[in-house]
């Protein structure tokens, strides 16, 4: 079997030889990153910007934030942009990371049918919202995925004190796929589902949906940004990597995110400055 | 359903407009895929047409597990291919991971077992013709190998469809292994998946009537190619 | 023989010794106890109604198939490989899926001449056997009786010390059988061993030299064709030549008793 998958690979290698990918760049990065943030356009937006001025291509392999997170624990990216304030502490203090800045902040929002059976319109307090969905058995739609925006989400119904694991199947539906799909299957379920507004707003198939609850502080999505730890992984670009990082908390990155809008409004505000100085 | 119809219209569009997102994509799904079954056709076709040709212990279990194999859930092939080429992985060192060349180990992966399967029944049916014949002739083994496969490589053809079949439609290990990088690694099923995930239909089902197309293309020609040459053999 | 040949002249791989020869098969005794000697010279005919085990002994004789007991045996081989000597035309034609010329190139590739040299030995071959015309085409597309010329030629082309036919004429027409017969005694005449079964009483007496009548396995009457034709010594041979149907069990002896209980 060894000597297959020797000749297997060297084969492969020979044909990857061969292929003239656009992407012959020599100074890249691989960020992991969250689909929050590539399905708005974030990044189309602002890495272009950064590949213009260093010459560094940024790629981005967009996943949930607990896989995300792995995947740097692996060593398998040079940077980790997640918005899940706990763990990416904990992969810091756990040697994975070397340190935590604050890039941007957005926020999640409640959204579900027009017609709103649960009657949670206009509420400004997002755990009492899901107590009242959870009171009328509608149906409310999990990513189920460990992401960020569900482990927000498991927060939330714990401050509201519901049982979801009890619920499951019956109203309370994991979808355990990104907010994209999620999104996707409450709207054909006639769903409610707790989502980052990055990603609402560019969602294009929201048929009948609206965002009913917002503003609560609990519904704050701050993201950070983690050189990952080259000390742990040696082949981690750390000094393209610092370089990133250091450009996406300048005034110049912050200035960036900050003029990126969907439909004239503002996805993530930047929140770097605040933190450094 | 509206999206039908804004599905031919993101589809019409992106092809007449020559979209160079779109042709980068399509050009590194061919590149990936042809690639693919470039390389587990080296691999698949000597070792479907060996397991064939000779009698050795355990040569049972092979014929079956390269049965099993040929449906692996692409999403568990890149798992596999994702955890062994890691940094924390055996073959961490080589940095293919998230490139079109471990994208291309996937499907290889993927690929090879078809081929090899369906060579194998092939080259066993022609060998029942042969065996006598090529025994008489002197053809030692190796020889007796290459003869099969050459005079059943109209048949074979259609293995390797099956294998581009599968190589094209795929998107689990791609997207594990690849991580639809935009530019690097994004091929036709993984910009569907993320046009999908971004609640894009029209645009996502657009790309899917241009990944039906193109693969109906590339499988019509060769039907065609393959008919016409099997009809002047007579088989 | 006007070819050039690459084969070392040499002396024949005969006598073919079989030396109390048995082959079983599925737990069935199909060639018993059989002895004999295939000396160089005379063309050789093996005879004997359907099922007699005249294809099998071909195939031990040119080794596609090995004896369950007893011992095959090439006298004149001395450490020459016997294989590389003999060719053999199967009943039905195996044709590659390639040209008529094609596929008689690939048997002299095989036997190692010198592609330089096979462009001619291929060309006569054809010519020898009436395919110059066919020679691009496929050959799978040929008729029949052109499908068995080809097999002739690439078995021609190679030069054999020893020819074995098993039936080449079973599914032919007169015609064709006639053009067959023809190229089958020009490779004789040429020098190279005939050895080769039929059921084709006329055919027998048009080329063989020699006859050896096998029946349910055992050789029952070797000798002279004119000797056979004129009256066999075994009654079973005689019932033949007559047109009877051997249909009745042979004496019984210890071998058909075990026969016997395994098919009952």
């Amino acid at each position: 079997m060894g000597k297959l998958a020797i000749r297997i690979l060297s084969a492969a290698l020979l044909a990857a030889s061969f292929i003239p990918t656009a992407s012959a760049a020599e100074k890249f990065i691989i960020v992991a990153s969250t689909t929050s943030t590539k399905n708005s356009g974030l990044f189309d937006h602002i890495l272009p910007l950064f590949e213009k001025k260093t010459g560094i291509q940024v790629r981005v392999v967009a996943v949930g934030t607990g896989q995300a997170i792995r995947m740097a624990q692996n060593g398998d990216a040079d940077v980790l942009f997640v918005h899940h304030r706990p763990s990416e502490e904990t992969f810091v203090a756990e040697g994975f990371g070397v340190k935590r800045f604050d890039v941007m902040v957005n926020d999640f929002v409640v959204v579900g049918p027009d017609d709103d059976p649960a009657h949670i319109a206009g509420m400004t307090d997002a755990a009492k919202a899901l107590e009242k969905i959870a009171l009328a058995r509608a149906p409310f739609v999990s990513r189920g995925d460990d992401s960020g925006t569900h482990k927000k989400e498991l927060a939330l119904w714990r401050a509201a004190g519901v049982d979801v694991v009890q619920a499951s199947g019956s109203w309370y539906r994991e979808t355990g796929s990104g907010m994209g799909a999620t999104l996707n299957t409450a709207s054909a379920m006639q769903g409610y589902a707790l989502a980052d507004r990055g990603t609402w707003l560019s969602f294009r198939n929201r048929a009948g949906m609206r965002v009913l609850v917002e503003g609560d502080r609990r519904l704050f999505n701050p993201y950070g940004v983690i050189l990952v730890n080259p000390e742990r992984h040696p082949y981690v670009k750390a000094d393209l990597g610092r370089e990133f990082i250091a450009w996406l908390i300048s005034p110049e990155g912050q200035a960036a995110i900050g003029t990126f809008r969907i439909n004239g409004e503002v996805l993530f505000k930047p929140n770097a400055m605040a933190v450094t100085h | 359903m509206t999206d039908f119809g804004s599905a031919l219209g993101a589809a019409l569009s992106l092809v007449v407009r020559l979209d160079p997102d779109l042709a980068e994509i399509v050009l590194l799904s061919l590149q990936v895929s042809v690639g693919a079954v470039f390389l587990a056709t080296l691999i698949g076709m000597p070792l479907g047409a060996a397991v064939a040709l000779f009698r050795f212990p355990g040569r049972t279990a092979i014929v079956v597990m390269l049965n099993a194999l040929m449906g692996l859930p692409p999403v568990v092939v890149g798992l596999i291919v994702y955890l062994i080429l890691s940094r924390a992985g055996p073959l961490g060192v080589l940095g293919l991971l998230f490139t079109p060349a471990a994208m291309i180990i996937a499907q290889v992966v993927l690929v090879t077992p078809i081929i090899a399967a369906l060579t194998r029944q092939v080259v066993e049916d022609l060998w029942t013709e042969y065996e006598e014949q090529l025994r008489s002739l002197g053809a030692g083994p190796g020889r007796a190998l290459t003869a099969l496969l050459w005079d059943g490589r109209f048949t074979l053809l259609t293995a390797v469809l099956a294998g581009f079949g599968r190589a094209s439609a795929e998107v689990g290990a791609v997207m594990i292994v690849g991580g639809n990088i935009d530019h690097v690694t994004r091929v036709m099923t993984t910009a569907i998946a993320l046009e999908v995930s971004k609640g894009d239909l029209a645009l996502a089902l657009g790309l899917g009537i241009i990944l039906i197309v193109l693969s109906t293309g590339i499988n019509g020609a060769a039907f065609v190619l393959k008919e016409a040459a099997q009809r002047r053999h007579a088989g | 023989m006007t070819a050039p040949s690459t084969l070392p002249v040499s002396t024949s791989i005969l006598p073919l010794e079989f030396y109390r020869v048995s082959f079983e098969a599925g737990g069935k005794r199909l060639i018993k106890d059989l002895s004999c000697i295939f000396a160089a010279g005379p063309s050789t005919i093996i005879l004997g109604p359907n099922g007699a085990g005249k294809s099998l002994l071909l195939r031990l004789c040119h080794g596609l198939l090995k004896p369950s007991a007893g011992q095959i045996i090439w006298h004149g081989a001395e450490g020459r490989d016997p294989s590389a000597h003999q060719a053999m035309v199967f009943q039905r034609p195996v044709m590659l899926r390639r040209s008529v010329a094609a596929n008689v190139d690939y048997a002299l590739a095989l036997r190692g001449v010198p592609r330089r040299q096979r462009r001619d030995m291929v060309a006569e071959s054809l010519t020898e056997t009436g395919l110059s015309r066919l020679a691009r085409h496929p050959a799978r597309v040929l008729s029949f009786g052109e499908q068995q010329r080809l097999a002739l030629a690439r078995a021609w082309a190679l030069m054999p010390q020893v020819l074995f036919l098993d039936e080449p004429t079973a599914n032919l027409d007169p015609a064709a059988t006639h053009t067959v017969e023809r190229v089958i005694t020009a490779i004789h005449a040429a020098g190279t061993q005939v050895i080769m079964t039929t059921h084709d009483l006329g055919q027998a007496r048009r080329l063989a030299d020699e006859i050896l009548f096998l029946h349910r396995g055992r050789l029952l009457e070797k000798g002279p064709a004119d000797a056979f034709f004129a009256g066999p010594r075994n009654d079973l041979a005689r019932a033949f030549l007559r047109g009877e149907l051997l249909w009745r069990r042979p004496r019984d002896d210890t071998s058909d008793q075990a026969e016997k209980t395994e098919n009952g």
